[in-house]
């Protein structure tokens, strides 16, 4: 029988460092998207907790803890990160394996906000978007999902297609970002 | 310009895309009959002042949001989710 290896999209491209910015291929993980059933939202948070320690995330608000958690990630939605669904979970809401559908970055450094200023009209700034919130937003005209891991560091979300544009396109904000020659 | 959605907060105007009146959510039955089909698909108000518009959040939570704006002004006035149904 074929065994199939998991490859990471990003794996080829990255790390790419520019000044006080780093971007990093983040390891394929479980990701799948859940969406409850008629009338089972209560059924379908408590199932999550159980399994990631969290109930459902509301808008705008996704944590990972060990690399695991739920995020927001549209108005019926939520990506579960870091762990396969449970029986319970898949009883009380639909759920789609999309461990394989997306290409995952990490963005970090001091200038980091100043490089996603450049690839998102998400408001970025430290008090509108901190640790634990997660946003479904434009990131260089791609539908993408930006998730805010600690204070200088965000995880980067676009269609798996799109892998070599996303990191082309944050390429080009870093450099750009390095030629201010600010020192952070 | 920023649009106010119900779930995202303020966000650009380019993560959206317009549908058009809000009114096309009060679909006619089907046995409604042409006069009410046709006003339905063929006539809008032009109004001077307050109207809703039906907006798309493609790229964030892909809710569609009821508008409330004000033509004269360009002022957006409020939002709603168009799943809660009419105002």
């Amino acid at each position: 029988m074929v065994k199939l290896t998991p490859t990471d999209p990003c794996a080829d491209l990255l790390p790419v460092e520019h000044g006080h910015a780093v971007l990093r291929a983040v390891a394929p993980t479980d990701m799948w998207l859940v969406a409850p059933y008629n009338g089972k939202a209560k059924a379908a948070a408590k199932a999550a907790q159980k399994l990631v320690g969290q109930g459902w995330p509301d808008p705008g608000q996704g944590a990972l803890s060990d690399g695991r958690g739920l995020l927001f990630f549209g108005h019926a939605h939520a990506l579960l990160v870091g762990v396969a669904p449970s029986k319970d979970l898949m009883k009380s809401a639909a759920v789609t394996d999309q461990s394989d559908a997306w290409a995952v970055v990490d963005l970090s450094g001091d200038a980091a906000r100043d490089v996603l200023a450049r690839v998102t009209p998400l408001d970025v700034r430290p008090a509108a978007f901190g640790p634990g919130q997660c946003a479904r937003c434009d990131i260089a005209h791609m539908q993408g999902a930006i998730v805010c891991l600690a204070p200088q560091q965000f995880r980067l979300m676009v269609f798996r297609s799109m892998a070599k544009t996303l990191v082309h396109d944050v390429t080009v904000a870093m450099e750009s970002v390095a030629a201010l020659g600010k020192t952070a | 310009m920023k649009i106010p959605c119900p779930l995202c907060g303020a966000r650009d105007s380019r993560e959206f895309s317009y549908l058009g009146h809000a009114g096309l959510l009060d679909r006619p039955a089907p046995d409604a009959g042409d006069a009410a089909w046709d006003d339905y698909l063929h006539n809008r108000d032009n109004p001077a002042g307050v109207t809703e518009d039906l907006w798309s959040h493609d790229y964030g939570c892909a809710a569609w949001v009821v508008v409330t704006r004000n033509t004269a002004t360009h002022g957006i006035l409020s939002s709603r989710l168009a799943k809660d149904g009419a105002a």
